[in-house]
């Protein structure tokens, strides 16, 4: 009795304190705006931006779905070339000590720096922005898979080998599916650095999405939309978030089966 | 009829020699248990029968045919489940005929009918994680014998287990093995389960006078007479007591 009261109050801190957390800041935030300690055009008040946000909703969705758009076909490509890479690696070692240096590397670079290169290159349309996603998708992911495929119990592979399974069967029925959980948290790192990519490279040139509607705001001075347009992008990154949770959820039954005995 | 051989096995690893000049041999239907503290190499020889590594000399034989070297003669079982997590039970049994090539739906109606012969109905949609160490143990063992019904070789299988689930288990294994005659090698540094599962058990240890570097070699085979009579009551007559008192004293337990 005393643990089922214990796990109530667990779930009720769990819910209040981050309710709590949020109000005093919302709270915060309108005295700074109305009080004149900020002059108000510069900081609108949290009423001020949701109104922006009912007002621009029409207008967030649709620069939203190019933004996706891109986010999705990056983060593909992303997912695609992270398999071959972290399968090759794995394979073969001397790729792996060649490689693996130059990915860790490469992570010190910011998006930021290398956007407007690729715009350079390849212009204001959709490909130098996908190629940026690509490039930010494709590490967590890559990691993540190359830490799975380590992880796999020798004895278990061992074990495949001596029933007879070549290489193909191994990866498929051992390796594979035991890197499964990594991957997923690599994709839940990697969804929202896709829609982070698309705004940043938006914000250098182009003609759609949230990044450019971003500056448009932004040069426009009408910073209650500017607010409005960074809400928006923080919850179609958590929608993105907890859409990987429910597909791992589908794909993985067997973890949260396991260690439930029956 | 003699259905697995070794002969003059050895084995090194650099300067260390792990095994030296193994010969042992299994009968068709026999279970003979390999005996030896740790590190006396028994897992190596393990390895070199089911031909995940070749021996620096000597052959392993199945039915007379060399099989040196080549995986996926004979079947292996080691003290980990080593079920896979993420197949449900039915899925980790028929891995072995998946391997072959048959298909899923096929592979599942082949496997069903043993799971109540092994003690495991119901268990065909659950994932590993949901079992108990000895349901665990149970699959594993099924899968092991769909792999090759001709020849097991089990590497401490019981012995991750605890104390009351492993009794248990011997006693489930010796009326599993009353049915299904599967052949077996078997490994294990707990000479009451030897004595109480096998038909003959070799000592795999270091003979007398043995220096660090050499490596392990069959220091005395025991054959036990009434396997028939077999039950965990085995422990208890003064017979065993005879055959364990002979055990240690090969071990080299008794100075």
């Amino acid at each position: 009795m005393k643990k089922l009261q214990n796990t109530t109050s667990n779930t009720i801190s769990k819910i209040a304190a981050p309710a709590v957390a949020v109000a005093l800041i919302l709270l915060l935030w309108h005295w700074l705006s109305t009080s004149g300690v900020m002059p108000e055009f510069m900081m609108p008040s949290p009423g001020k931006v949701l109104k922006a946000f009912r007002e621009d909703f029409p207008i967030l969705c649709r620069h939203g779905a190019t933004t996706l758009q891109e986010a999705f076909l990056g983060l593909f490509i992303g997912i695609g070339l992270s398999f071959v890479i972290a399968t090759l690696m794995d394979a073969c070692r001397p790729l792996m000590n060649g490689i693996y240096p130059l990915l860790i590397v490469s992570q010190t670079i910011p998006s930021i720096a290398i956007a407007p290169l690729l715009l350079l290159w390849f212009g204001y349309g959709m490909f130098p922005k996908v190629v940026l996603i690509v490039l930010t998708t494709f590490f967590p992911i890559t990691i993540g898979l190359i830490e799975g495929f380590a992880s796999v119990d020798r004895d278990g592979l061992n074990l495949m080998r001596a029933m007879g399974a070549g290489p193909v069967k191994r990866y498929l029925y051992i390796k594979l599916p035991s890197a499964l959980g990594y991957f997923f948290s690599g994709l839940k790192i990697s969804v929202t650095y896709s829609v982070v990519g698309a705004v940043i490279s938006e914000w250098l040139g182009g003609t759609e999405g949230l990044g450019v509607y971003m500056t448009r705001v932004r040069k426009s001075f009408s910073y209650d939309r500017m607010f409005a347009v960074i809400f928006f992008i923080a919850a179609v990154s958590l929608l993105l978030m907890l859409l990987v949770t429910i597909i791992k959820w589908l794909i993985m039954p067997w973890e949260r089966k396991n260690h439930k005995h029956a | 009829m003699t259905l697995l051989r070794t002969e003059q096995i050895s084995v090194s690893f650099g300067q260390q020699k792990i095994l030296e000049n193994i010969s042992i041999r299994l009968q068709q239907g026999e279970i003979v248990s390999l005996l030896g503290v740790s590190g006396a190499g028994k897992t190596t020889l393990f390895n070199v029968v089911s031909g995940l590594l070749i021996p620096d000399s000597g052959k392993v034989y199945l039915k007379d045919r060399d099989v040196t070297g080549k995986a996926g003669q004979v079947s292996y079982m080691l003290q980990k489940d080593l079920l896979l997590p993420y197949k449900t039970v039915i899925d980790n049994v028929s891995m072995p005929l998946r391997i072959r090539g048959m298909k899923k739906r096929e592979a599942r109606a082949r496997v069903q009918p043993y799971f109540q012969e092994f003690g495991l109905e119901g268990t065909e949609k659950k994932y590993p994680g949901q079992l108990s160490g000895g349901m665990k143990q149970r699959a594993a063992l099924l899968r092991t014998y769909l792999f090759s019904d001709e020849v097991a070789l089990l590497d401490e299988p019981f012995s991750a287990l605890d104390t009351i689930t492993k009794s248990a288990m011997h006693k489930w294994y010796l009326d599993i093995m009353e049915q299904i005659k599967l052949s077996t090698l078997l490994i294990t540094h707990d000479i009451d389960e030897a004595l109480l599962l096998s038909d003959r058990i070799y000592i795999l240890g270091l003979p007398k006078g043995a220096s660090p570097g050499d490596g392990g070699q069959i220091t005395q085979e025991i054959r036990l007479d009434n396997k028939s009579e077999r039950s965990p009551e085995f422990l208890l007559t003064d017979q065993f007591l005879t055959y364990k008192r002979r055990i240690i004293e090969a071990i080299g337990g008794i100075s």
